[in-house]
C-alpha cells in the first residue's frame, strides 16, 4: 500500500497493476473475493477532496472524496438537487454511505453474482470466458444496453441521479486535466465489457460539477424486493422545469435495468412542451422502454420501470 | 499477493493511543480483534453486509471490515469496549437492557454503536425512521421490534430532557 497525501504523490504512485482505494467499500469487498488482485493499493483518502463549494457559477463542486451522507444530507443538495439526496439515501446503509465516496460511487462495480464469484466464467472479469448470466440467473440483471457477451447492470442509485443531473466529472493525470459530461462516461459493454467508463489509466476523479439549475424540480423513486438496503430492480431520476402546468425541460434517467445508468432523450423530447398528465407521461414511458431486450427472468422489469417512470414523473410535477 | 509490507500507524482506540507497524494489508476489524484484543466488536460476514462489525471513526459510525488499518493513521476510533463512561452504561445499552433488544447477543456491540450514532443524525422521528436507519445492522434472531422500542425510548428522552 502507498499512502497518499497529496496530488502529485497520487498520480505518481499509480502505475497499470495499480488500484486507487478511497472509501474502500467495493475495491476491499472485492479483493477478499478474489475478484480484484491489485498488485498495490494507493490509499487516497487522505488527499483535500471532500468539500462541497458552490461553483462560480452556480451550480455544486463536489469533491471526489465527499461522503456519500456528507452529500446527502449537504442543505443545497437537499434544497437544489433533491434527486441526487433522495437517491444516495436510498442505496446502501449509514454506515457504508458514511465510508462510500462521491468518486468511489461512480465506479461501483455490478452486483452480477457472476461477476462476483471468482469461480465463475464472466467476460467483465476475465474477457472471453464467457457469460453463464445469459443462460443463468438473471432476473436482477440488465434489459437495456446489454450485449451478447454481458447483461450485467449498473447498481448505482447516486450516478442514474447525476445523469438526470446533467453532471460533469473533472479528471485529473500527471500530464492534464479534463472534464467528462456523465453522459460520455459509462460505456456500453458491447465486446469489451471489462472497460466500463472512459477513465484512462492513471487518471484520478477529483470532482463532481452539478450545473446550476434554477426552476428545476427533481425527484428519485426506486423500487426493490425489500424496503431498505436494497439494490433497484427499477429506479427513475427526474428533473423537470414547469412553465405552468407545461412542461418546459425534462430530464430523464433509469437505474436498475441498464447496463449503465440511462438516460433516456427521447422520453424527454416526447414530453418537451406537452402539459402534465399520466396519459404523456406513461406515452414516455414506453418510448423509453422501447428497445428494451428482457432476458429469460428479467422480463417483469420493462413493465417496472415504465410504471417506476410514471409514478417518478407524477410525483415531481404534482 | 506476496508478503506483506509494513506500515507505521498511529490512532486512537477508546481513548488510547496506539503507535503500531501494521501488514498494511490487515482489515481495521482484524487489528481490533486480534492485535488489541478488543473482540467486542464482531466478525459476521466480512463482506459489509450484516454490520456486526459497526464502530465509531471520528464519530461516525462505519464498518471495520471494509477498510485497513493503515489507512487510519491520526484517526480516533470508539469500539463498543469505549461507549460506556466506565461502569455508567450509554443510554442506549441501558434501553436494550430495559427493552431486551436481543437474544443471542452477537449482532448487539454493532446494533449499539448504530443506535449511539443515529441520535445524532438527521432523521425523523417514527419507528419507520429508526428501521431504516438501523438497516445496516442485521439480527438473525429478529429482536428488531425491541431494538426499535429500546432506541425510541432512548429518543423521546433526550427529546424532552
Amino acid at each position: 500500500m502507498t499512502r497518499v497525501d497529496d496530488f502529485d504523490a497520487a498520480l505518481h504512485a499509480h502505475t497499470a497493476s495499480a488500484h486507487y482505494c478511497a472509501g474502500g467499500t467495493t475495491l476491499i469487498d472485492l479483493m477478499r473475493q478474489d475478484v480484484e488482485r491489485p498488485e498495490r493499493v494507493v490509499a487516497i483518502n487522505r488527499l483535500p477532496l471532500t468539500a462541497i463549494d458552490d461553483a462560480p457559477d452556480g451550480g455544486l463542486v463536489i469533491g471526489a472524496l465527499a461522503t456519500n451522507s456528507d452529500v446527502a444530507n449537504d442543505p443545497r443538495v437537499r434544497a437544489e438537487y433533491r434527486v441526487l439526496s433522495e437517491a444516495i439515501l436510498s442505496g446502501a446503509t449509514t454506515q457504508i454511505r458514511n465510508m462510500a465516496t462521491t468518486g468511489g460511487n461512480l465506479l461501483q462495480r455490478t452486483r452480477c453474482i457472476y461477476f462476483r464469484d471468482s469461480h465463475s466464467a464472466c467476460n467483465k472479469r476475465d474477457p472471453g470466458s464467457g457469460c453463464p448470466a445469459i443462460t443463468s440467473y438473471n432476473r436482477n440483471l440488465a434489459v437495456l444496453g446489454t450485449s451478447e457477451h454481458c447483461i450485467a447492470t449498473n447498481p448505482s442509485d447516486q450516478n442514474v441521479a447525476l445523469m438526470a443531473l446533467g453532471a460533469t466529472i473533472d479528471v485529473r493525470s500527471v500530464s492534464a486535466s479534463r472534464t467528462i459530461l456523465i453522459d460520455q462516461f459509462y460505456h456500453l459493454p458491447g465486446d469489451t465489457p471489462q472497460r466500463e467508463t472512459s477513465l484512462e489509466p492513471g487518471e484520478l476523479i477529483v470532482a463532481v460539477t452539478l450545473p446550476s439549475m434554477p426552476g428545476w424540480r427533481s425527484h428519485y423513486l426506486k423500487l426493490r424486493d425489500r424496503q431498505s438496503y436494497e439494490f433497484a430492480l427499477a429506479s427513475a431520476a427526474v428533473a423537470v422545469r414547469l412553465n405552468g402546468a407545461t412542461i418546459a425541460d425534462v430530464r430523464i434517467a433509469l437505474g436498475g435495468v441498464g447496463t449503465i445508468p440511462w438516460r433516456a432523450p427521447e422520453a424527454e423530447a416526447a414530453l418537451r412542451g406537452k402539459a402534465v398528465s399520466r396519459e404523456a407521461f406513461r406515452a414516455a414511458a414506453e418510448i423509453a422502454l422501447r428497445d428494451a431486450r428482457p432476458q429469460s427472468e428479467n422480463g417483469f422489469k420493462i413493465e417496472l420501470a415504465k410504471r417506476c417512470l410514471t409514478q417518478a414523473l407524477i410525483e415531481v410535477t404534482a | 499477493m506476496g508478503v506483506g509490507e509494513r506500515l507505521a500507524t498511529s490512532l486512537t482506540v477508546n481513548g488510547t493511543f496506539h503507535q503500531v507497524d501494521v501488514d498494511s494489508r490487515t482489515s481495521l476489524l482484524d487489528f481490533l480483534r486480534e492485535t488489541l484484543g478488543l473482540t467486542g466488536t464482531k466478525k459476521g460476514c466480512d463482506h459489509g453486509q450484516c454490520g456486526a462489525c459497526t464502530i465509531h471513526i471520528n464519530g461516525q459510525r462505519t464498518l471495520s471490515c471494509l477498510t485497513f488499518v493503515a489507512m487510519h493513521d491520526g484517526d480516533a476510533i470508539t469500539t463498543i469496549e469505549g461507549l460506556a463512561k466506565g461502569d455508567e452504561l450509554h443510554p442506549v445499552q441501558a434501553a436494550f437492557l430495559e427493552h431486551d433488544g436481543y437474544q443471542c447477543g452477537y449482532c448487539t456491540p454493532g446494533q449499539l454503536m448504530s443506535a449511539a450514532a443515529m441520535l445524532s443524525e438527521p432523521w425523523g422521528p417514527d419507528d419507520a425512521d429508526v428501521a431504516e436507519a438501523m438497516s445496516g445492522n442485521i439480527c438473525r434472531c429478529g429482536a428488531y421490534q425491541r431494538i426499535v422500542a429500546a432506541i425510541q425510548s432512548v429518543r423521546q428522552s433526550e427529546a424532552t430532557s
